[in-house]
Parts: structure tokens; C-alpha cells; sequence
């Protein structure tokens, strides 16, 4: 079992509520509303943790679990913030066999959060990706618009400092 | 209705428009496997186990024959050499990525996934064995485990948790062969709002939910020197137990029951029944009480652990409706542990109280706040219908060779309004015997309005000068609606009864497991009920308030139903809880 219990602390304003409220409000005796009403929260929140998906089943009526259990289905869902920075390993056929999986690795164990996961100081995300049309500097990882490539394990230390300084 | 005419294996059979190739098969004396299928509650052909070849004139194909309509004309073939290899490799992949400790299973000898290979010949258990998930048994909640190494994701504890009992705790999470059956954000089941009704035990297939087992905790106090062991058994008991040991559905095993628990050493065998004629004194009084006073109405049954954890959960604002008694489980425990151990100068503490209760929401009620009227808990251990099977079992005792016995005295004494307690209706009906009597003197039996399983019947019975309206719903999905009409004021009745699971007691959470294919086409409910009717029937007592057990504890211990000592000893309290 995942555990997918976020490690960001939740910083909904009252402003975000009152617009899924009003979402809510709108769509909720629709036939089928709780696909739209995610889409939504998530456009609002830009994830949805469980204060967002507990505002929903209470206002909807329907069970937090069938929400989570749809929030979990979609991968357009993501239950995590992305971070400050977020981190890009590319897991594509070229960088992979060059090594990218020990650095997709190292920055979990470093970082402490699995993939698709924020560092609970809202810092840093870490994701896979696939090609990113970089091949020739196998393997690449992109900090927002940054790109690294020709990596071994050792440099993820020193690029993850550049950004903690 | 229109019917058309379809062909099974070669002999032709009308059937009623609309029927499934299933139930046709069934009409014709076959049956098809089923693992996923639960009629009118889980109906998504997602297992494939029941395909069956059909010809509707572009040749023979396979189809799901649980949710696929007969058409006129159809040949349908339920074991041709393409359906049974194609129901073959269905089990075969099932077991691939289940965790086959038959041997250590709970469900052994009843797994209707074990049964399906043997009938299917399944030889090569291994065959497509790959990656597999590896999941931790999840023991968080105070009556069950969820252990998803053996789950198969037929879904029939969602849909049952859902639809039947409108709660929706559990569901499957992640997509693909990520897919398990949980809880949100991975909560156990006992963060959430589960009411412990085990009905989505009573449904599994097969070993991946199953109820906390304290058998080898009470054999051990049996064994203890020092301990008077007592055990209580509930009403519906009787009429489940039997099942344990290959006795049709409806038999009544209460004389073989009291019997083997005697055969286990307990040191008396006495019946919930005696309490659940205590109760009525209370609860019938308490009725009374809220109509002469102007109390809270309607007044709601509380036997239910299950519903009053729902209620907590769901209708918080609605717990001043709850009567304050407690259930007959937890008064038989806080009598035996006050009146009785002072009438036999046995110091409380070395009582240990056991109840053999139709119910997994009985262990989580043995841990509740205000249940402890001796400053131990009124009960100790709370065992399933389905762990005393497997104790007799184990004890090597050949229950149907045993002689029929009868319960002990004092607290083996019931009558009829006691044993009905087991079925949907029945509180209700003993509760209205008293308080007719209190009220009038008149004597009142039988009263078929509120028998049945009916979603919801209601009644208006004329009680001297009185209208009593009463209301009798079971399955939580139906206490839903009968709860908001109360909610928003169109709810009439002044007193409810409702039990958690659908039919009462008789289809507890805790009562033999039925094949879903058996189930399907037999209403276990009413067969179980008869049991209970027929008791009832065959007493020469059928009011509490003429049992003289009852009588003598309240001249002796009680005085007077709703007294002091009554309240403190047979009345609770509730708590608001969270929905999650």
C-alpha cells in the first residue's frame, strides 16, 4: 500500500473554498458531477489533499473513499502540491540505460519523498518523465526550466544545494 | 409477462422477457459459477467466471451469464469444452496473484474461490505466477482484518458496504494491477467511519476479510481454575449454527448449541434471550415514559451496535432519539456481573463474560465508554456464530449427535418476546407486547404488520385511548431514509425500530457465510426468521413481563424498571462521531 497522506501542510484560503463551494453548488445534482467538480478543485488547489477531497463529500454526499478512490485512478489527479522547484528525472530508453534510475533513486532517499510527492516545506517535487529530446546528454534531469545532463549519482547533491542555498 | 422460449444445452425452456442467461440456467436446474455476482446489489460481470457460450444466430460466443439477457431463440451451452477451459484460465489467473495459504485459511473448506478450482480442476496452481503486490493485513479496526494478500477484487464488500448499508468506507483504489480494496488516503478501517457491521465479511468469497478470532482467549479462561466462565448466546445463534455442520439453512440447533458449549467446558450456559426480555421491561417502560413526559420521539431501538456507531457517525444530531438502554448483550453481562455474582458470592472480577453473538459490531460494542456496570467490562469477549462453529470443531465434538439440552437457570429463562429479538421486526413486536400490557392489561401476541423483510413497514396500533404509530427498518441504506424523514419532519411514528443488518439479526455480520451462488436465489433472512417464529410459537411464555426470571431480579436487584439502580446497571450513553 502507497501511503498518499500528504506531507505539505494544506494552505487553502477561505477565496479557494468559496470558489469550489460555488463549483460544488453548481454541478452537484448533475448526473456524473464528480469528475467535473475535481477537474475544478484541482484547477483551484492545484492538487487535492484531503482537506479539499473532505469538502467535497461533505457537500456532495458522496463517501471521501469513492473520491479517492477516483482521485487515484486518473493519473491527471495528484493528491501532492508541486514544490518551489520541481525535478524531472528523465526515465526515457537513453538516459535509463545510462544511469537515470539510480538518480531518480538518490534524489527520493535524499529528498525523503517517493515520486510524484513535495517535500513538506513546499520546496522541492520530484516526477519522472520520458524524453525530453536531450538524449545526447543522457542522463538529464530539469529543475523548472534548468537543465542538467551527463549526471552521475554524486552530482545530485550538488544540484540540489544550488537551490537550498 | 411475455416469455420467450430459450434452448440450454439442447432442451428448450420459457422463461419470463428480461430474464439473465444466469437465472435461466438456474430455472433449468444448472448452476452457473459466480464469484463477483450479487443480485440487484453487485451486478457488473467484472469476474468472467460465469461464462457461458450463446448462439443468437451469428454463431456461438462467449458471454458474461450474470448481467447478459436471454433473447428469443438463444442456445446457450453452460459446459462446453471452450466454457469450462474458459473458466479454468480465469481461476488460474485469479491465482496468480493470490495468497494461497489454504491451509491456514479461515475459509478453508468454504472459500467459494477453493471450491471453484476443485470443481474445475485446476491443477497447476502456480501456473501464471509473476510480480505480485504484497500487502499489509490491515488490524486496525476492533472487529475484523482486511488482509488484501487474498483478495480477489470482486468488489462484493464495496458494493455491500455502499448500497446495502449506505456507507461507503471502503472502495478500490488506484487503477490497473495497482488496484486494492481500502480505505481513503489508506486510513485503516478503524479511522473511518465503519459501523463494524461485518456485512462485507458475510459476503467475501474468500479468506480476505474475517472477523478478529478470540476463541483461543476464551479457552483459555476456561482453562484458568481461578475464573467462572459465562456464556450467553443471542438469539439468531440458533438458527445459524446449525449451518456449521452441514444442516440446511432454518434449522433450529438451539438444544445441540447449548450443548456443545456445555461440552466446552463453559461453567454456566445461560441465553441473551433472558436479557432480551430485560430490555423490554426498560425499553417498554422508557417508551412509555417519553409519551407520558413529553421525551424525545420517535424513540429508536438501541440493540444494534452497528446502528448506534451508524448513528453516531451519520445522524449525530439524532442520538437524543436513541434509547437510553443498553443492548441485551451488554445487560446480560452488567447483570451477571452485578445481581448474579452477588446472589452467588462470586467476586466480579473473576468473571469472565462470553456471548456467541450473530455480529462483528458485539466486539466493538464490548469496548464502548459506560459499559461497565461492575467497574470491569460487562462483557469480555464477544465470539461470532462462526468462531463457535470453529471451536466445536476443534474440540472434536460431533454436534449433530448431540442430545438437545436446555439453558441454565436463572439467567436461562426467556419467553418468546426474547427470541424473536433475532429478526427484523421483533423488538418491536416484544416491545409492544409489554407496553400494550402496561398500558391497557390487555394480552397481545402475534403482530404480523411489523414481521417480514420488508424495507420498511409501518404500523398504527390503537392502545387504550393511544395511537401508536410504530416504524421497523434494517439494512443502514434503509435506516438512511427512514432517518431523514425525521431530519425534515414528515416522519409520523412515534416509536422505530432498526437493526444495522438487512433482516435483523438472523443475517448478522457474524452468521455462517452463505455461497453467493446459494444466496442468490434464497433469502436466508426469512429462512432464519422461522426459526425464531416458530420458537416463539412453541413457548408457553410470550411476554417479558410474565417471565419469571424477570420478575425475581427485579424484586431482588432492580425494584422497578427505569429505577435508579436500573439506570445506572442497563442504561448508556452515546458520542458524536466523525465522518471520514
Amino acid at each position: 500500500m502507497n501511503s498518499a497522506k500528504s506531507t505539505v501542510p494544506f494552505k487553502g484560503t477561505p477565496e479557494q473554498e468559496a470558489q469550489l463551494l460555488a463549483v460544488i453548488a453548481e454541478k452537484k445534482d448533475t448526473q456524473g458531477a464528480l469528475m467535473p467538480i475535481l477537474q475544478k478543485a484541482q484547477e483551484i488547489y492545484g492538487y487535492l489533499p484531503i482537506e479539499v477531497q473532505k469538502i467535497i463529500s461533505d457537500n456532495t454526499g458522496i463517501p471521501l473513499e469513492k473520491i479517492y478512490g477516483v482521485v487515484t485512478f486518473y493519473a491527471q489527479f495528484s493528491l501532492y502540491p508541486k514544490g518551489e522547484y520541481t525535478i524531472s528525472v528523465c526515465l526515457g530508453t537513453a538516459c535509463y540505460v545510462k544511469g537515470s534510475g539510480d538518480i531518480y533513486n538518490k534524489l527520493q532517499e535524499k529528498l525523503g519523498i517517493a515520486g510524484g510527492e513535495c517535500t513538506p516545506d513546499g520546496k522541492f517535487s520530484l516526477e519522472a518523465c520520458r524524453c525530453i529530446g536531450a538524449c545526447g546528454l543522457a542522463p538529464v534531469l530539469t529543475v523548472n526550466e534548468d537543465v542538467y545532463g551527463r549526471l552521475t549519482v554524486d552530482d545530485v547533491e550538488k544540484i540540489l544545494n544550488k537551490y537550498t542555498a | 409477462m411475455e416469455n420467450i422460449t430459450v434452448k440450454i444445452n439442447g432442451a428448450e425452456i420459457s422463461v419470463p422477457k428480461g430474464t439473465t442467461v444466469l437465472e435461466a440456467a438456474h430455472m433449468a436446474g444448472i448452476e452457473i459459477p459466480t464469484l463477483c455476482y450479487m443480485k440487484e446489489i453487485n451486478e457488473i460481470g467484472a469476474c468472467r467466471i460465469c461464462v457461458t457460450e450463446v448462439n443468437e444466430g451469428r454463431g456461438f460466443r462467449l458471454v458474461a451469464a450474470c448481467v447478459y439477457p436471454c433473447s428469443p431463440n438463444m442456445e446457450i451451452l453452460t459446459s462446453s469444452p471452450k466454457v469450462i477451459e474458459s473458466r479454468k484460465k480465469t481461476l488460474e489467473l485469479i491465482l496468480s496473484t493470490h495468497d494461497r495459504k489454504c491451509l491456514s485459511c479461515v475459509r478453508s473448506g468454504n472459500c467459494e474461490l477453493q471450491k471453484l478450482c476443485r470443481d474445475y480442476g485446476v491443477e497447476d496452481a502456480s501456473k501464471y505466477d509473476g510480480v505480485n503486490n504484497v500487502y499489509e493485513v490491515d488490524n486496525t479496526a476492533a472487529h475484523m482484518y482486511r488482509d488484501n494478500n487474498k483478495c480477489i477484487l470482486c468488489r462484493r464488500c464495496v458494493a455491500v458496504c455502499a448500497k446495502t448499508q449506505g456507507i461507503g468506507v471502503i472502495g478500490a483504489n488506484e487503477r490497473g494491477f495497482q488496484t486494492y480494496i481500502g480505505s481513503a488516503f489508506d486510513m485503516g478501517l478503524g479511522e473511518t467511519s465503519c459501523v463494524s457491521c461485518g456485512q462485507c465479511i458475510a459476503v467475501c468469497p474468500v479468506g480476505a476479510l474475517s472477523e478478529k478470532d478470540f476463541t483461543k482467549d476464551v479457552m483459555a479462561a476456561i482453562a484458568d481454575p481461578e475464573k467462572t466462565v459465562l456464556v450467553q448466546t443471542a438469539p439468531a445463534v440458533r438458527a445459524g449454527l446449525g449451518e456449521c455442520f452441514g444442516n440446511p439453512i432454518g434449522t433450529n440447533a438451539e438444544g445441540k448449541m447449548v450443548a456443545a458449549l456445555r461440552r466446552l467446558g463453559f461453567d454456566k450456559v445461560f441465553d441473551t434471550d433472558f436479557s432480551a426480555d430485560l430490555t423490554i421491561m426498560e425499553e417498554a417502560n422508557e417508551f412509555i415514559e417519553r409519551v407520558q413526559n413529553g421525551g424525545k420521539l420517535p424513540m429508536i431501538t438501541s440493540c444494534s451496535p452497528g446502528w448506534v456507531k451508524f448513528c453516531e457517525h451519520y445522524y449525530p444530531d439524532l442520538l437524543d432519539h436513541l434509547s437510553t438502554c443498553k443492548s441485551p448483550q451488554q445487560m446480560f453481562g452488567a447483570t451477571a456481573k452485578t445481581y448474579y455474582a452477588q446472589k452467588m458470592g462470586i467476586d466480579p472480577k473473576n468473571i469472565v463474560m462470553v456471548s456467541i453473538m450473530p455480529c462483528t459490531a458485539k466486539k466493538f460494542e464490548i469496548g464502548r465508554p459506560d459499559q461497565s456496570a461492575a467497574g470491569v467490562p460487562d462483557v469480555d469477549f464477544a465470539l461470532t456464530t462462526r468462531e463457535l462453529g470453529r471451536m466445536i470443531e476443534r474440540a472434536g465434538i460431533n454436534f449433530n449427535a448431540l442430545p438437545e439440552e436446555k439453558f441454565d437457570d436463572p439467567l436461562g429463562i426467556s419467553t418468546g418476546a426474547g427470541v424473536i429479538f433475532g429478526a427484523t421486526g421483533g423488538v418491536m413486536e416484544a416491545a409492544l407486547r409489554t407496553a400494550v400490557h402496561t398500558l391497557t392489561g390487555e394480552t397481545v401476541t402475534d403482530l404480523p404488520e411489523v414481521r417480514g423483510t420488508k424495507d420498511i413497514k409501518e404500523a398504527t396500533y390503537k392502545v387504550g385511548d393511544l395511537d401508536v404509530n410504530v416504524l421497523v427498518t434494517s439494512g443502514l441504506a434503509n435506516a438512511r431514509k427512514v432517518l431523514d424523514s425525521i431530519r425534515d419532519g414528515s416522519c409520523n411514528a412515534q416509536f422505530i425500530e432498526i437493526m444495522a443488518c438487512p433482516g435483523g439479526c438472523v443475517n448478522g455480520g457474524g452468521q455462517p457465510q452463505v455461497a453467493m451462488g446459494i444466496r442468490n436465489f434464497v433469502d436466508i433472512r426469512e429462512e432464519r426468521a422461522k426459526v425464531l417464529y416458530n420458537l416463539d410459537k412453541s413457548m408457553p411464555l410470550r411476554q417479558s413481563h410474565n417471565n419469571p426470571a424477570i420478575k425475581q431480579v427485579y424484586e431482588e436487584f432492580f425494584e422497578k424498571p427505569g429505577s435508579h439502580k436500573a439506570h445506572e446497571v442497563l442504561h448508556t450513553s452515546y458520542v458524536k462521531r466523525s465522518v471520514n
